[in-house]
C-alpha cells in the first residue's frame, strides 16, 4: 500500500502535514543543520513586529513536569530583516512558509499584514491574537469574540490574496465563540492553541522562575488541552485546523487529525532534539501504513465518539 | 538521514565517579561515542538528551566539551538535579541524543600569556583547551573549587606553566581566591584572560578584567531549551542593552560585549 500523507489548506498544499509552531523553530535557518527543511509540510517563523524587539528580562524559560514555560516577550528582528535576510533564503519555493503576526493594536496588525502579504514567499499570515499587552482596555484580542472578529477583518482587508490563519488562545472560557467570530471575520484556516497561562516559583530562593513571573506552557503537559480544543473547535466551524500543543510523535499527529485537524505544528518537541519534525514528517508514513490509513483525508474526524 | 548528522544517537561508553568521593560528591566522567563530531574549538558544547528522560525532563542538558578524541566525546558533570541525576546513572551501552559542536568557544593564541581561571565545574572547557595548545608553556591556571580537589579532572593540568588550585570552605577563603584572582588578572595585563564557573564569579572576573584593562573572555552558563538559537531563552544582554543569545553568540563571549549583572 502507498499512502498519501499530502494535505490541502486554502491556497496551499502541503506535502505532508508537519510544520514547525511559531517560536520554537526559529526561522527555519537555525535548523537547517539538522534537517531537510523542504520536507517538512511549512515551517511557521518566529513572531514578527513591524519594529525590532528587544523582549523580556531573564530568566525567561523555566521547565515544568513534561512541558516549559516561557516569557520571551516578542524578541524578534523586525518584518524587514526577516523579508530581507531571512526569507530569501528559506526553500519558499518547496515549502510553505507562513509568517506569525505580534502587534498590540488592530491598526498595526493591519499594517504588517500589508507589508507581508506583499512580500514574494510569504505562504500564509498566521495571526497571534493572544497579545497580553493589547491597548483596547487591556483584554487580548484573543479572549473578546467581537474583538477577535474585527481584528481578523482589519486583518484580511489587508492581506491580499495570502491565507489568514487565527491562532487561538486557550486561556478562555469558550473557545468555540472565539473560533466562530474569527472565521465569521474571514479567518480561512484557524491554529489551535498557544500557550496556557502558568507559573512556577522557587520556594529556597523565594522566587518566581521568571523574571515576568507568568509565562505560556507548552509541552506535552498540555496536550490533553490542546485535544479538547481541536475536538471542540473542528465540531463547531468548517474551516480548517491547524493543531499545535504537545504533539511530540507521529502518533500524536494522528490522534489530532482524528479529532478533526487538518495539520499540525510541532513546537516545545523541537527542544527535545532539533531533527524532532523531520523524523515526525519521515515517520508519520510509515505509521500511516501500519494503520492501514491510505490518505489523511478519509481519516481525518473519524473519531467514533 | 542523509548528511544532517549534528544530531545523533549515540551509546553510553562508561559512566566513572572521579576520584575517591566522586559518587558521594555527584562528580562524573560521561564518556559516549563520539558522535562523528569534527574537531570542535574548547569552550564549545553539546547538548544531551538521553533515552531516559522520555518526556520529563523535556528539555535536553547543555555540557562543555571536556574531551573530543576520534572515538570519544567526554563530558565531566556535576549532579545539581534531576537532569544531571539521570545522566550520572546511565550505564554502558544506553542511549542519548547529542547535538553539536555548538556555540563559540575561547580564542586560542599561542604566543600570547593566558590564563585560566575556572570555577567548580567550569574546569572542564579547560581540559580540552590545555589538550590543544600548542605551547602550554604559556598556558596557566586557577581553579577555585568547594568539593575536595580530587574530586575534579585537576591531574589533567600537568606540564603548563603553572596550575593552582584553591579551596573554598568558608567566606575567608572565597575573600582570599578574589585577592588571588585580582594579582593574577592585574599581572596579565599583555596577555589573554579565560574564565568559566559561577555567575558571581564571572561577575568577579568581567570587573576585574575592565579594572586592570586586561582582554578576556567568560564562559556563561545560562539556561537553554534548544542549545541552537532556536527559542530565545537562553538571552544575556550586551552593553548595546540588546540581547544575544548565549548558545549560538556564545557561550564564550569578549568581557567588553556584555551588561554582565548578578540576575541570571
Ligand atoms: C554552555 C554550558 C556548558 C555547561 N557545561 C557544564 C559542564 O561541563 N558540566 C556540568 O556539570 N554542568 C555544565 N553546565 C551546567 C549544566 O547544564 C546544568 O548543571 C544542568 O543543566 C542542570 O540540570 P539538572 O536537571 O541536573 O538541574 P535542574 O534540576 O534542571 O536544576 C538544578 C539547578 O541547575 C540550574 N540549571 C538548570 N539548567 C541549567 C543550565 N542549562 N545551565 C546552568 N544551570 C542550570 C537550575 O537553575 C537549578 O538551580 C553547562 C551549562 C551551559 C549552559
Ligand atoms: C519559546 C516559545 C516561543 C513562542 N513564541 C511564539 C510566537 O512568537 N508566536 C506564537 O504565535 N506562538 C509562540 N509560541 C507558542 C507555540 O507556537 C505553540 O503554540 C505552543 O508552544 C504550544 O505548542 P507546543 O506545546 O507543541 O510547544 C511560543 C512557544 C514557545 C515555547
Ligand atoms: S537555548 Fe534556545 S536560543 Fe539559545
Amino acid at each position: 500500500m502507498s499512502v498519501d500523507a499530502s494535505v490541502r489548506l486554502p491556497g496551499m498544499e502541503l506535502k505532508n502535514p508537519v510544520m514547525t509552531a511559531s517560536g520554537t523553530f526559529g526561522y527555519g535557518l537555525e535548523f537547517a543543520r539538522y534537517g531537510d527543511l523542504r520536507s517538512l509540510g511549512g515551517i511557521v517563523a518566529k513572531g514578527l513586529s513591524l519594529k525590532p524587539r528587544a523582549g523580556n528580562p531573564m530568566p525567561r524559560i523555566a521547565e515544568t513536569p513534561c512541558g516549559m514555560l516561557n516569557a520571551i516577550g516578542l524578541q524578534n528582528c523586525g518584518v524587514e530583516v526577516f523579508l530581507r535576510d531571512k526569507l530569501p533564503r528559506l526553500p519558499y519555493d518547496e515549502t510553505p512558509i507562513i509568517a506569525n503576526l505580534y502587534a498590540c493594536d488592530a491598526d498595526e496588525f493591519a499594517e504588517l499584514a500589508g507589508v507581508l502579504s506583499a512580500a514574494e514567499g510569504v505562504a500564509a499570515l498566521e495571526v497571534n491574537i493572544s497579545c497580553p499587552n493589547v491597548k483596547a482596555g487591556g483584554i487580548a484580542f484573543g479572549q473578546d469574540p467581537a474583538m477577535a472578529g474585527k481584528l481578523t477583518e482589519a486583518v484580511k482587508k489587508r492581506a491580499g490574496d495570502k491565507p489568514v490563519w487565527v491562532k487561538l488562545s486557550p486561556n478562555v472560557t469558550d473557545i468555540v465563540a472565539i473560533a466562530r467570530a474569527a472565521v465569521l471575520g474571514g479567518a480561512d484556516a484557524l491554529t489551535c492553541i498557544n500557550t496556557l497561562t502558568g507559573m512556577s516559583v522557587d520556594i529556597r530562593t523565594r522566587k518566581p522562575r521568571l523574571a515576568n513571573v507568568i509565562g505560556g506552557l507548552s509541552g506535552p503537559a498540555i496536550k490533553p488541552v490542546a485535544l479538547r480544543c481541536v475536538w471542540q473547535v473542528c465540531r463547531a466551524v468548517s474551516a480548517p485546523v491547524i493543531a499545535v500543543g504537545g504533539i511530540s510523535c507521529a502518533e500524536d499527529v494522528l490522534e489530532f487529525i482524528l479529532v478533526g485537524a487538518h495539520a499540525v505544528q510541532i513546537g516545545t518537541a523541537n527542544f527535545m532534539r532539533p531533527d524532532m519534525a523531520f523524523r515526525i514528517a519521515e515517520r508519520l508514513p510509515a505509521l500511516m501504513e501500519e494503520l492501514g490509513i491510505e490518505n489523511l483525508e478519509e481519516y481525518r474526524c473519524s473519531i467514533q465518539v | 538521514m542523509g548528511n544532517y548528522d549534528a544530531c545523533r544517537d549515540v551509546s553510553i561508553l562508561s559512566v566513572e565517579p572521579v576520584g575517591p568521593e566522586g559518587a558521594a560528591k555527584g562528580c562524573y566522567m560521561l564518556t559516549l561515542a563520539n558522535p562523528g563530531f569534527s574537531p570542535a574549538v574548547a569552550g564549545q558544547f553539546v547538548m544531551v538528551r538521553p533515552r531516559a528522560f522520555q518526556q520529563n525532563p523535556v528539555w535536553p542538558r547543555p555540557f562543555s566539551i571536556c574531551r573530543l578524541t576520534a572515538e570519544a566525546l567526554t563530558l565531566f558533570v556535576q549532579v545539581c538535579g534531576r537532569g544531571t541525576e539521570i545522566l550520572c546513572r546511565l550505564v554502558p551501552g544506553d542511549t542519548a541524543t547529542v547535538w553539536g559542536p555548538l556555540g563559540q568557544g575561547f580564542a586560542l593564541e599561542p604566543e600570547v600569556p593566558t590564563v585560566m581561571l575556572a570555577g567548580g565545574v567550569g574546569i572542564a572547557p579547560f581540559v580540552e583547551y590545555a589538550a590543544g595548545h600548542p605551547s602550554p608553556e604559556h598556558l596557566s591556571l586557577v581553579f577555585g573549587h568547594r568539593l575536595p580537589l580530587s574530586c575534579y579532572p585537576f591531574d589533567a593540568f600537568s606540564g603548563l606553566k603553572s596550575a593552582e588550585a584553591f579551596q573554598e570552605k568558608g567566606p575567608d577563603d572565597l575573600a582570599a581566591f578574589i585577592a588571588h584572582l585580582e594579582t593574577t588578572i592585574a599581572g596579565h595585563a599583555d596577555g589573554l584572560v579565560l574564565a568559566c564557573g559561577p555567575r558571581p564569579f564571572l561577575v568577579t572576573v568581567a570587573r576585574l578584567a575592565r579594572k586592570y584593562s586586561v582582554r578576556a573572555q567568560v564562559s556563561l552558563e545560562n539556561r537553554m531549551a534548544c542549545g541552537v538559537g532556536g527559542c530565545l531563552g537562553c538571552v544575556e544582554k550586551n552593553v548595546l542593552g540588546s540581547y544575544v543569545q548565549t548558545c549560538t553568540q556564545g557561550p564564550v563571549f569578549w568581557v567588553e560585549e556584555l551588561a554582565l549583572s548578578e540576575e541570571s
